[in-house]
C-alpha cells in the first residue's frame, strides 16, 4: 500500500474515532445522539481529508503517519474543548481550518525545495526575537495571567511566541548545519550569532515571565545542539548554567520561587501569607489551588475515567473549579473523563508522532533537514512533558499549551508548521530512497 | 549524526514514558489519599452525584427528606431538601455540602447513599458506578406518623420542650418531637446556620439543634413515682391497699421535707389516712418519701436500671444524639457504689434529688408498664427499601426484657388510671377511651417556675399509645395543667386517625 493510502485509511479510523467522541459527549449532557454532533466530526474528517489530499499532490512519500496523528490529538483536543464549552470549541476548529490551511500552503509553496530556508537563517532568527518580542510592544501588547504572551489586533489576540519557536528551530538547523565542525572544536567566534541570538531570545522569555517557553527554548537549544555536535561536554555544560541560573532566579524571583514552592510543598498544614488575599491561608486554598485541584481531578478519573463528558469540573453552585482547563490544564480535564486507559493512550500517540518525527530525521539525507526535523520533534516532545510533566508534579508547573490539543489559536497554528515540516523532509528523504532503489 | 539523533529519540521517549509512570501514579497509588482531603471541590460536587434515599413518614404520608434535581451540562446533581422544614427536625437531621451531617441523616448515611445494602445490592450499585448511571440510595421509612407529630409541635408551639410517643408493645416511635424547632434547609444556606443557633425558644436558653426528646435531661418530679411505686410493689414490700398516714411532711435526716413543696397536690397539704392508691392517684410526697426509706435508694436505682435507666436507649438517631438517664453529679451520668450512704432515698422516690430523665426514658416506662411488664425497644426506622423497590431491612420489634412482673403492670395499670379519674391527671381524659397517666411537676430551683411532665399510655385495657410531654420552665406550669392536655391531643390523635 502506497504512504498516502496508507494515511487515507488512519484518517478513516480517526475520523470514526473522532465521531465516537463527540457522540459520547453529546450522550452524556442530553442522553441522545444529535446530527448536530456527528456533523461536528464529518466537518472534522472533510477538512483533513482536504489536507490528505494537498498531502496527495505537495509531497506524495511524506511519512503517512503524522498527518493522521496530528488529525487525532486536534479531534482529541477539539472535542474536550467542546465537552468543556462548545463556544470555545467552535473557535478552535476555526483554529484548526486555519491551520489546515496554512498547512497546505506550506506544503505547496515549499514542495520543490524547503531547503531555501537556510538562505534566510538569520531573518528566521530576528524574526524570532522579533516575534517574541511583540507582546512587550506597548498598544498591541496584552498581559494574560500574569503573564505578558499576547498581541492584540482588534478582537484578535495571538501568541506570537508560538510561531518564534518555530522560527528559532529553523534558524538554529540552518546555522548549526553551517557550522557544526567548528562549534564541535569550540572555535569561540563562531558561537557569536549563536549566542547573541539565542541569549535575546531567553531574554525576552524572562521578561515576559514566560518560563514555559523559556525551558522549552533552552531544551531545544541543547538538543539540536547534540545532534549538530555530538559534544556532551556541551550539554552538560548547559544544563549546569541552567541549574545555576535556577537558583539565581529563585533567589531574586518571588514569582519563580512561589512556582518552586507550589511544586515541593503543595499542602502545608498551617496557614502562610497568601498573596494572593493579603491574608493567612493555607497554601492548597491559595498559591497551589490550580496545581492541586488538578491533581484531585487526575485522581478522580482512576483507572478508566468518569468517561467523556461526565467529569466533574464546575462546583456546585456552577463555577468553574480548575482555572485554565481547556488551555494549560486540558490534560486534567481529559485524565479525569479519560482515566488512566485514555491518557496513557494519548502519550501513546505522542510517543509514536515523536518515534515518527526522528524517523523522519533520521532518514533525512543532509544536515538542515536532519536538524530541522530534529528540532520540530524534540520540540514538540519536549512540550508535551513540560506542561503534564509540571501537572503531575514531575517538574515545577510552567504554563505552556499542550501540542494540538489545548485550546489557542497560535499554538494550532504553530504545530500544524511542526507537521508541515516533517512531511516536506520525509517526502524528500522517502522521494530520494525510492529513486535510489 | 544519526547516533545522537537515535539517542535524542531515546531521550524523548523516556521523558513521555515518564509521564505515564506519574499518571498511573496519581491515578491509582495516590488516588484515595487525595479524594479524602478536606479542599477537594471536585468530591464536594460528586458526593451531590448520589441521588441520596429520601425519607420518609409512616405509610408514605410525607416525606421529611427528598433531592432537589439540577441537571447541567453531562451532570444530574442532588441536592438535599427538607420539604416538611421543621417537622421532626432534629430526628431527621441534615446532610450539608461541606459533609457534616446529623441526626438520621448521618447515622444511616450508608444506607441513604447506597454504600450499605445487601449483595445483590451491593453488586447493582457497583454496576451503576461501572456503568455510569446515577447512585440511588436506599429509602428510609419512619415510624414517625406526620399529623401526630405537627400537632405535637404546634401543641408546644415555641415552648421548650419535648413529647415522645411510641407503640407500647412494638416499640414503634409515633412522635419525637422537640421544642423549640429548627428548618434543615436553613443550615446550607449562607447564614443560615448562624440563624438557625440563634434560636432560643420560649426559655430562652435552648438549642433548636439539639434533641431535646434522647438529649435534653430534666428532672423527672413526680413521674418517677411509676418507677418508685413499681419497685415497692414489685418488691411485694407494699401491696395497692398498703396504709399510710400522711401528717404533711416526712421527717429525713431528723428534719421535716414538707409536702407544700409538691404543687401536683393541687391545695391539699395533709391528706391523712390514705392507701398506696391514693397516694400515687394525688402524688403525696410525704408518702413515697417513706416508701422511698423502707426499700432504699438500691431497690430505687436498681428497679429504674431495669426500666432502661444508665444506659443509652437505644435508637437509629447518631449515639452522641440520644443520652441515659439516672444520677448525674456534674454533668455526668453518677451511679453511686453504696447508695444507702450516698443517695437521699426519700427525695429519689419523688424524682427529685440529682435524677434526671429523658423524655424516650419516660415514655419507656409508661410503654413498659402498658406492656405488662417488658421493656419494649425504641425504633424509628420501619424499613430500608432500595431505589426499585425492593426491601432492604426490615425492623422487628424485640424488647429489652421484663423490668416487672406483669402483676405488678396491672396493679401499676390500675394506680395510673385513677390518677386521670379522680387524680392530679384529669385534664388528660378522652371521652370514651380509659387513659392511665401521671403528673409530674418538677422544681427547678426558681419559685413558681416548674418543669411540666406527664407520662401516660391510653386505653388502659388495650394499650396502642404511651407517650411522655415534658415543658421545661412553667411559670405555675403543673404537669396536671399544661402537659396533660398534650398527652391528651396527641393520643386522640393516634388512636382515632
Amino acid at each position: 500500500m502506497s504512504n498516502r493510502n496508507r494515511e487515507l485509511l488512519y484518517l478513516i479510523v480517526v475520523g470514526l474515532l473522532t465521531a465516537t467522541g463527540f457522540a459520547s459527549v453529546y450522550i452524556a449532557d442530553q442522553s441522545r445522539i444529535s446530527g448536530g454532533s456527528l456533523a461536528y466530526a464529518l466537518f472534522f474528517f472533510a477538512l483533513f481529508l482536504a489536507a490528505h489530499l494537498v498531502a496527495r499532490f505537495a509531497v506524495p512519500h511524506a511519512d503517512p503517519y503524522v498527518l493522521p496523528i496530528a488529525a487525532l490529538l486536534a479531534a482529541v483536543g477539539v472535542t474536550e474543548i467542546y465537552r468543556l464549552g462548545p463556544k470555545d470549541a467552535f473557535r478552535q476548529g476555526t483554529w484548526v481550518v486555519i491551520g489546515v490551511v496554512v498547512f497546505a500552503l506550506a506544503l505547496l509553496g515549499l514542495r520543490r525545495d524547503y531547503r531555501v530556508l537556510e538562505n534566510y537563517k538569520y531573518l528566521f532568527g530576528l524574526g524570532a526575537i522579533g516575534l517574541l518580542f511583540m507582546p512587550l510592544l506597548p498598544g498591541i501588547g496584552l498581559s494574560v495571567n500574569g503573564s505578558r504572551l499576547w498581541v492584540h489586533f482588534g478582537p484578535l489576540r495571538f501568541q506570537p511566541g508560538e510561531l518564534g519557536k518555530i522560527a528559532l528551530i529553523v534558524f538554529l538547523a540552518a546555522y548549526l548545519r553551517e557550522k557544526r565542525e567548528v562549534l564541535a572544536v569550540g572555535r569561540l567566534k563562531d558561537w557569536g550569532p549563536l549566542l547573541v541570538i539565542w541569549g535575546m531570545a531567553m531574554l525576552v522569555l524572562f521578561a515576559t515571565d514566560d518560563l514555559g517557553s523559556g525551558l522549552l527554548f533552552y531544551g531545544i537549544f541543547l538538543g539540536m545542539l547534540y545532534v549538530a555536535t555530538a559534544r556532551i561536554a556541551f550539554i552538560a555544560a548547559g544544563v549546569g548554567l541552567f541549574l545555576a541560573g535556577s537558583v539565581a532566579v529563585y533567589q531574586t524571583t518571588p514569582h519563580v520561587r512561589e512556582r518552586v514552592l507550589n511544586w515541593i510543598q503543595p499542602w502545608t498544614t498551617h496557614k502562610i501569607f497568601c498573596p494572593l488575599s493579603g491574608a493567612p491561608a493555607l497554601r492548597q486554598d491559595c498559591q497551589s489551588y490550580q496545581e492541586v485541584q488538578s491533581l484531585y481531578s487526575i485522581a478522580h478519573g482512576g483507572l478508566g475515567g468518569t468517561g467523556l463528558g461526565s467529569g466533574t469540573f464546575l462546583n456546585a453552585s456552577g463555577g468553574q473549579i480548575i482555572p485554565d482547563l481547556n488551555t494549560d490544564f486540558i490534560y486534567s480535564a481529559l485524565a479525569q473523563e479519560l482515566g488512566l486507559i485514555g491518557v496513557a493512550g494519548l502519550l501513546l500517540v505522542y510517543m509514536v508522532f515523536t518515534l515518527r518525527g526522528f524517523r523522519v530525521a533520521i532518514f533525512a539525507r543532509d544536515g538542515f533537514s536532519k536538524l530541522l526535523a530534529a528540532g520540530l520533534t524534540f520540540g514538540f516532545a519536549f512540550q508535551a512533558f513540560i506542561i503534564v510533566g509540571g501537572i503531575l508534579r514531575v517538574i515545577p508547573l510552567t504554563g505552556i499549551t499542550l501540542p494540538l490539543v489545548s485550546y489557542g489559536g497560535s499554538s494550532i497554528l504553530a504545530n500544524f508548521l511542526v507537521l508541515a515540516g516533517l512531511m516536506l523532509v520525509s517526502n524528500r528523504a522517502n522521494a530520494e530512497l525510492a529513486g535510489a532503489t | 549524526m544519526n547516533r545522537q539523533l537515535n539517542r535524542l529519540a531515546v531521550v524523548s521517549i523516556v521523558l513521555l514514558a515518564a509521564l505515564i509512570v506519574a499518571t498511573t501514579y496519581w491515578q491509582t497509588w495516590a488516588a484515595a489519599g487525595l479524594q479524602d482531603k478536606q479542599d477537594n471541590a471536585i468530591q464536594r460536587v460528586v458526593q451531590f452525584s448520589v441521588a441520596r434515599g429520601l425519607i420518609q413518614g409512616a405509610g408514605d404520608t410525607a416525606t421529611f427528606a427528598a433531592n432537589k434535581t439540577v441537571k447541567r451540562s453531562g451532570q444530574t446533581l442532588y441536592f438535599r431538601r427538607y420539604p416538611q422544614h421543621g417537622l421532626a427536625a432534629q430526628t431527621i437531621g441534615y446532610s450539608t455540602a461541606s459533609r457534616s451531617q446529623a441526626g438520621l441523616e448521618q447515622s444511616m448515611n450508608d444506607y441513604l447513599t447506597g454504600a450499605n445494602t445487601n449483595l445483590s445490592d451491593a453488586f447493582g450499585h457497583i454496576l451503576d458506578r461501572l456503568g455510569n448511571a446515577t447512585v440511588h440510595g436506599d429509602n428510609l421509612e419512619l415510624t414517625i406518623r406526620p399529623r401526630a407529630q405537627r400537632l405535637a409541635q404546634q401543641l408546644l408551639g415555641d415552648r421548650c420542650g419535648a413529647v415522645v410517643t411510641m407503640n407500647p408493645h412494638t416499640g414503634a416511635v409515633y412522635v419525637m418531637a422537640s421544642s423549640p424547632t429548627y428548618d434543615p434547609n436553613l443550615i446550607d444556606k449562607p447564614g443560615g446556620y448562624a440563624k438557625v443557633l440563634k434560636i432560643r425558644g420560649a426559655c430562652g436558653d435552648a438549642s433548636a439543634l439539639y434533641n431535646l426528646a434522647t438529649q435534653g435531661l430534666f428532672t423527672p418530679g413526680s413521674t418517677f413515682k411509676i418507677v418508685t411505686a413499681a419497685a415497692a410493689l414489685d418488691t411485694g414490700a407494699f401491696k395497692p391497699d398498703s396504709s399510710f398516714y400522711d401528717p404533711g411532711y416526712c421527717t429525713e435526716y431528723g428534719s421535716q421535707v414538707s409536702n407544700a413543696g409538691n404543687p401536683d397536690q393541687g391545695g391539699h397539704e395533709v391528706f391523712g389516712h390514705l392507701n398506696f392508691v391514693s397516694a400515687f392517684q394525688h402524688s403525696v410526697n410525704s408518702v413515697f418519701c417513706n416508701i422511698g426509706k423502707h426499700i432504699g435508694a438500691a431497690t430505687i436505682l436498681a428497679y429504674a436500671k431495669k426500666f432502661g435507666f444508665y444506659k443509652t436507649p437505644p435508637l437509629e438517631t447518631p449515639a452522641n444524639e440520644r443520652r441515659p438517664s439516672g444520677l448525674y453529679k456534674n454533668l455526668k451520668l453518677w451511679d453511686p457504689k453504696n447508695p444507702a450512704a450516698e443517695v437521699d432515698p426519700g427525695r429519689l422516690a419523688f424524682g427529685q434529688s440529682n435524677m434526671v430523665v429523658t423524655p424516650l426514658q419516660m415514655a419507656m416506662v409508661a410503654a413498659t408498664v402498658a406492656n405488662g411488664g417488658v421493656v419494649p425497644r425504641p425504633y424509628v426506622v420501619q424499613k430500608i427499601t432500595a431505589s426499585d423497590g425492593s426491601t432492604v431491612r426490615t425492623t422487628r420489634p424485640s424488647n429489652l426484657g421484663r423490668a416487672i412482673k406483669p402483676q405488678t403492670a396491672q396493679e401499676l395499670n390500675q394506680m395510673m388510671v385513677a390518677v386521670v379519674q379522680g387524680g392530679t391527671g384529669t385534664a388528660a381524659a378522652i371521652p370514651g377511651v380509659q387513659v392511665a397517666g401521671k403528673t409530674g411537676t418538677a422544681e427547678t430551683g426558681v419559685d413558681h417556675i416548674y418543669t411540666a411532665w406527664f407520662v401516660a399510655f391510653a386505653p388502659a385495657d388495650n394499650p396502642q399509645v404511651a407517650i411522655a410531654v415534658v415543658l421545661e420552665k412553667q411559670a405555675n406550669g403543673f404537669g396536671g395543667v399544661v402537659a396533660a392536655p398534650i398527652a391528651k391531643q396527641v393520643m386522640e390523635a393516634l388512636l382515632h386517625r
